[in-house]
């Protein structure tokens, strides 16, 4: 296998672990979410129905966030990403939609640890406290410098998705925010 | 640092997190407008002391435009609501006239 | 002599002593002293020099009001200039040296600016410099520069990191002494978000210092007792040595955390900015005592009434072995009792008031140490060290009663609240004249985004004084805070807090009430900027009646101690002198931050690699393992060129554009901005974006097109294939691909919200390789997988399959003239397919090529580049582009802008190719074009300019483009280009396409 992504399995240990999360199959579905037809072709596609505003919703190997009120996307193996583009876009070529495969687009990283809240707090003004950003929330928003999307899929492991092009600055980034010595204990 | 509510995703949101596109509400004249009302789309912009109705985009969060309406010399925000829109919905034009009873009403 | 006393110190470590280096002398102090108090306790008392007159100075406070105890601190990357003694606590092999002095602080070569003070009044620079003019440069300027400055700058790169923390709270309370112990504790029990942030390391402020009482007990008791409780709940969170810097708009406030500061060898950040949203804030930052206005108050020895008490309590240091006591209020009674306390003088009280009858003047009075009412300093006496002082009446001119000798003279002026975080969005004030006092007017507070006032302010800060109300409005504040910020504030606390009663203070702003301007000139009021009584005279005399403007002119309260202790003496002056009440003449602006901060906090982590985060392309590594030499083009990085050991830029240059045009060049196109448009309105909305008539692009084929903005100038252009009849696939340029993906969301969601057309941004979901040069297609053959035939895939024609294995879509296109593919394949897969064309087309002599070559191949086809021809004034006609522009559309973004009469003005400049008359001549970049004559103002009449100009190494002489007047219908006429230099280059307008007009080459 030729693929490779951006991080090519860097990571780093720290007041968190940081990880690449490897390969993985992302598409862009913009379309009416209040759609029957949307919805089946997603629930064919991820097993799933899509989530509320605001929320990733899992099933297997695949997963669905919401990223807009017209757009969704779809985590899936890396290797079926082509086929899921293929199906969404064939289950809805009488609607008005847009599916397109950009597994390739973007840096994933994997972040575990007691101390995510904190360290992410240090690039965005997002509140993170537990009550304001719960598990399975989606937020878009700044890190750093540059625009990412995170979710907890537990207290001490969230996902961090950035585009490809600045995935090492993120890596430098995180890596920098998770230095030991500058622990904050806040959350 | 302004703290608006993105009516499209509901999210509080930092002015960091957000780009200023202006006044809203701006009549679009294409090819074959009248000079006035060219210069009137392209140039001619309101700077008043007081209510305002502009533009931002979400951009770091959802990327969606919305418009807000704030008093520019207080920064209190009456409202944030659709971009797709031609006028500011009713209530909120009412909520603004009991909070600003000097307030001359919305103009185009 | 100041020393340290053989007991007490209550925030003092006996058990620890330190040593630390002060003017390369080794001293000795304790942990928990702070820098100032260590030098004291050492009897260094003469720590700097003023700033304009080099006048010696001592230590004046003991918190970060202090004027005049700057320092250099640290070494090398380490050293800061302008770190206040009061504020630095003190650590093993602190290296600390004296400011403004040379060659040393008590021997200042400067200080004879002191003898020339009678010359440097307010507005001297403004009166002085004026004339002749060039004088100010060559003269004035050079002398002053050597002579001004506060401290020196540091030579080397800071090589301490910082960073930003964000906190979300309801509540923000600023100062940990009992009234923002007391707010925290109400909020913190209704189970509200509370963030408590005090400067120093201690909590509880001035209430232990000044004896005051909670519950009967000290007031440190109940201080332990509630930090304990406050520290155990999880909603609430203690940052000591972390300062409220500033409040901003919308519950936006700044705090600064000075992590290492006081533990400079500790790893990880050495300062963190906290970056707050708060549903309320309190500041509780309590007050600050006032200097009093008398001839020689700023002779070293003469200081605070409460810091020589916080040096005596809380660090165990006598500022002086004899103490003489200026005031004009009770509170400072306080200093004359623990002076007298620690066994030490204390030779007199002079009270500026007509009576003294309060308990703690009594209690003095008790002591046997002798008070005398209505009594003034009539001067301090001194030069490095204060040595008496002179008594007379308050109210006369200053006639000496009495001369009392002294080694310090503690002074209270009174209090003033230290209102800053109220004001600093827009928090008004009223003039408290019972306390002589600005004070925060509770029915003007700062807006918040809900139209209510967001701040609150609670204790000294809100102008009480005495104990027992500041812990009472620590508690009523922290009720109203928590209610606004939605919480049930629960049962009342019943805590309550006693001191000594005082009577009034009766304000006093210079001393004698009648000095005359000789005593004007010696009395100082900003101790930093060197400003005195009769600056501020001065300014009134010469008509400043405007605080602001006053303030400006004498550099009043414009020093890094922003005026602490200097504005309200400096108003109060400027009132008398233009007959005016305080409040009418009004306080300056308070401006965030409250204190200086370090810039590397404001930096935060964006230095050396976080600086600015640079876009890598798929690639990157590899390019910048095989000699690419990077050059930024918008946020990405692209090589200019592959440069090899044994060759320059400019030859690794000509040698990558002769080997692209005779084999072939591998470029790194990836950077190109590649943005999905689909729906059944697409069509429509491609027609309204781009000049061209997009619409009628047929499948699988691609067409250039342009894209202007609302006022017809041309933005961005690049080529959009027809991926199918409702999709577009739109590139644009590299810097480009984020605004114009903006640009279109922008158009469909504010305007055209009607239309059915989705987009995607997918710029990185591809690497796009071309492989350009006359054996392009032999590369491509020999990867296989797709038949790349002139028949199969023609001249601005793509295909989608597979190359060497690899899902591919190859674009027909070219931007250098040659028979040239553009390889899209999944950025996973970038690196891949790059290493099999470099491998695979070796035999047939691939080269990678940058961006240079890119340049000069695409400008010897008079190929516009959007930058280069275009500066935001160009529209597409100026390039010669009308072909582009659809004349049978409606509409399109732009055109109604183009058809102004500007615009269609004939004299435009418009693009021309210029070739220099001779060979060997290259014309500057950005030359300009003249004819001769000689314009109105005087000016050379200038008719074009050069937008993009090159060496040929395929032509083998120079090539440009540029706008010139009139320029298409002046063809082979020459026009000349003057240089920097006094030179002429002289050019022959020309075709901009140098190199196979006829395109044969591409299109084979």
């Amino acid at each position: 296998m030729s693929s490779v992504t951006v991080l090519q399995g860097a990571g780093f240990d720290g007041a968190i672990e940081i990880r690449d999360a490897g390969l993985l199959g992302m598409i862009t579905l913009r379309g009416d979410l209040a759609s029957p037809t949307l919805n089946a072709a997603v629930k064919t596609a991820t097993g799933t129905a899509p989530p509320e505003m605001g929320q990733i919703v899992h099933a297997d190997a695949q997963s669905c966030a919401w990223m807009s009120p017209d757009e969704l996307m779809i985590f899936a193996p890396y290797a079926q990403a082509d086929e899921i583009t293929a199906q969404i876009t064939g289950d809805l070529a009488d609607h008005h939609a847009l599916a397109v495969n950009v597994s390739d687009a973007r840096a994933v990283f994997d972040l575990s640890g007691n101390a995510i809240r904190d360290v992410l707090s240090k690039g965005t003004p997002v509140d993170l406290s537990p009550d304001a950003l719960g598990l399975n929330v989606v937020r878009r928003t700044r890190l750093g410098q540059v625009a990412v999307a995170f979710w907890f899929t537990s207290e001490t492991t969230a996902r961090l998705v950035c585009f490809r092009s600045v995935g090492a600055y993120m890596l430098t980034w995180l890596s920098t925010a998770a230095d030991p010595a500058a622990q904050v204990d806040y959350h | 640092m302004l703290h608006l509510t993105c009516p499209n995703c509901g999210q509080m949101v930092d002015e960091t997190d957000l780009h200023a596109g202006g006044q809203a509400h701006i009549t679009r004249h294409g090819a074959g407008a009248s000079d006035a009302d060219f210069e009137d789309y392209l140039f001619m912009r309101k700077n008043p002391k007081g209510v305002h109705f502009e533009r931002w985009r979400h951009v770091y969060g959802c990327g969606k435009w919305f418009h807000a309406a704030r008093c520019t010399t207080t920064l209190q925000v009456f409202g944030t609501y659709s971009a797709q829109t031609l006028t500011p919905p009713k209530p909120l034009i009412t909520k603004i006239k009991k909070l600003r009873p000097e307030w001359e009403g919305f103009e185009k | 002599m100041s020393t340290r006393l053989p007991q007490g110190g209550r925030l003092i470590d006996r058990k620890s002593a330190l040593e630390f280096n002060w003017n390369g002398t080794r001293l000795m102090g304790y942990a928990g002293d702070t820098l100032a108090s260590a030098l004291l306790a050492n009897n260094q008392t003469l720590i700097g020099r003023s700033f304009k007159y080099h006048r010696p100075r001592g230590i004046l406070a003991s918190g970060p009001e202090e004027p005049n105890a700057l320092v250099g601190l640290g070494q090398g990357a380490s050293f800061e200039p302008n770190q206040r003694t009061t504020t630095t606590e003190l650590f093993t092999d602190l290296s600390a040296t004296s400011q403004n002095a040379w060659p040393s602080v008590h021997f200042d070569i400067m200080g004879f600016n002191r003898i020339l003070s009678r010359v440097f009044p307010a507005g001297f620079y403004y009166k002085t410099f004026l004339f002749p003019r060039f004088a100010w440069k060559h003269l004035f300027e050079p002398v002053i520069r050597r002579a001004a400055g506060l401290g020196a700058a540091p030579k080397t790169p800071d090589a301490d990191r910082y960073e930003y923390f964000y906190a979300t709270v309801d509540m923000l309370i600023i100062g940990g002494g009992i009234a923002g112990l007391a707010a925290a504790l109400r909020a913190g029990r209704a189970g509200a978000r509370v963030l408590l942030l005090e400067q120093t390391a201690h909590w509880g402020g001035r209430a232990p210092v000044d004896g005051a009482e909670i519950n009967g007990a000290a007031a440190q008791d109940w201080i332990n007792t509630t930090l304990a409780e406050l520290d155990g709940m999880p909603n609430v969170t203690l940052k000591n040595r972390t300062m409220g810097a500033g409040v901003y708009d919308h519950g936006w406030a700044t705090g600064y955390e000075r992590l290492t500061d006081h533990a400079p060898k500790a790893a990880g950040p050495r300062h963190r900015l906290w970056r707050i949203r708060a549903k309320r804030i309190i500041s509780a930052t309590g007050a600050v005592e006032r200097p009093l206005s008398f001839a020689g108050n700023d002779i070293p020895g003469v200081m605070l009434a409460s810091a020589v008490r916080d040096y005596l309590i809380n660090y165990a240091t006598s500022c002086g072995d004899r103490l003489v006591l200026a005031t004009n209020n009770d509170d400072g009674y306080r200093t004359a009792l623990a002076q007298h306390a620690a066994g030490l003088t204390v030779a007199a009280v002079i009270d500026a008031r007509a009576s003294a009858a309060g308990d703690l003047p009594q209690q003095v009075r008790a002591l046997g140490i002798p008070v005398h009412t209505g009594r003034a300093i009539a001067a301090a006496k001194g030069n490095k060290y204060l040595k008496a002082v002179t008594i007379c009446a308050q109210a006369g001119e200053g006639a000496v009663l009495e001369t009392i000798p002294c080694d310090v003279l503690a002074m209270s002026g009174g209090w003033s609240p230290i209102v800053h975080l109220w004001s600093h969005c827009g928090g008004k004030l009223h003039w408290d004249a019972t306390q002589a006092m600005f004070r925060p007017d509770p029915m003007r507070p700062p807006l918040g985004a809900d139209g209510t006032g967001f701040v609150h302010v609670a204790g000294s800060a809100n102008g009480h004084l005495d104990a027992a109300s500041v812990l009472k409005d620590g508690f009523d504040i922290g009720t109203l805070a928590t209610k606004e910020a939605g919480f049930k504030a629960g049962p009342a606390l019943k805590d309550m807090a006693t001191s000594t009663p005082e009577h009034p203070i009766e304000p006093i702003w210079q001393m004698p009430q009648g000095m005359g301007p000789k005593k004007q000139m010696k009395t100082f009021l900003d101790y930093q900027n060197d400003v005195k009584v009769s600056d501020v005279r001065l300014a009134a005399r010469e008509g400043y009646e405007s605080v602001e403007h006053t303030k400006r002119y004498t550099t009043l309260g414009m020093a890094t101690d922003q005026g602490k202790l200097s504005n309200i003496n400096g108003l109060a002056i400027l009132a008398d002198s233009l007959n005016a009440e305080i409040p009418d003449v009004g306080t300056t602006t308070f401006r965030p931050p409250y204190h200086p901060i370090s810039m590397g906090s404001i930096a935060g982590d964006a230095r050396g690699e976080l600086f600015k985060p640079v876009r890598q392309s798929p690639i990157h590594n590899w390019i910048a393992d095989n000699g690419g030499f990077f050059e930024p083009v918008a946020d990405w990085r692209r090589p200019y060129c592959y440069q090899r050991t044994d060759e320059s830029v400019s030859e690794a240059v000509t040698r990558e554009i002769l080997n692209t045009r005779k084999n072939i060049g591998l470029l790194d196109a990836s950077t190109l901005g590649k943005i999905i448009v689909k729906g059944p309105d697409a069509g429509r909305f491609m027609d309204m974006m781009y000049t061209n008539m997009m619409s009628t692009l047929k499948v699988g084929k691609c067409r250039y097109g342009l894209m202007c903005t609302e006022n017809g100038f041309l933005s961005d252009d690049g080529v959009v294939a027809r991926l199918d009849s409702d999709t577009f696939l739109c590139h644009t340029t590299s810097g480009g691909s984020d605004r114009i993906h903006a640009w279109m969301e922008e158009w469909l969601q504010t305007e055209w919200w009607d239309w059915q057309v989705y987009t995607a941004n997918v710029t990185e979901q591809y690497a796009q390789i071309a492989v350009v040069g006359p054996k392009a297609r032999h590369l491509l053959e020999k990867l296989g997988g797709m038949d790349v035939s002139g028949e199969n895939l023609p001249f601005m024609g793509f295909l989608d399959g597979e190359i060497g294995g690899i899902k591919a879509r190859a674009f027909r296109i070219s931007f250098s003239g040659e028979l040239s593919y553009e390889i899209a394949v999944p950025a996973s897969d970038g690196q891949a397919f790059w290493d099999m064309c470099i491998e695979a087309g070796a035999e047939f002599g691939l080269q990678p090529y940058g961006t240079e070559c890119l340049h000069v191949m695409r400008a010897e086809k008079g190929f516009i580049m959007i930058g280069d021809e275009t500066d935001g004034t160009v529209i597409p006609q100026d390039l010669g582009l009308s072909w582009a522009i659809s004349k049978k559309k409606e509409d399109f973004l732009g055109k109604r802008a183009q058809l102004r009469p500007h615009m269609q003005d004939p004299d435009r400049w418009r693009l021309v190719g210029l070739r220099p008359v001779n060979d060997g001549e290259i014309i500057p970049d950005g030359a300009y074009a003249v004819d001769g004559t000689i314009r109105e103002n005087g000016v050379k009449n200038m008719i074009g300019r050069v937008t993009s100009t090159y060496y040929s190494p395929t032509l083998g002489h120079g090539i440009a483009m540029g706008l010139v007047q009139n320029g298409p219908e002046r063809m082979g006429e020459q026009i000349d280009f003057p240089t920097l230099d006094g030179k002429m280059i002289r050019a022959t307008i020309c075709d901009p396409v140098f190199y196979d007009p006829e395109g044969a080459l591409q299109n084979v």
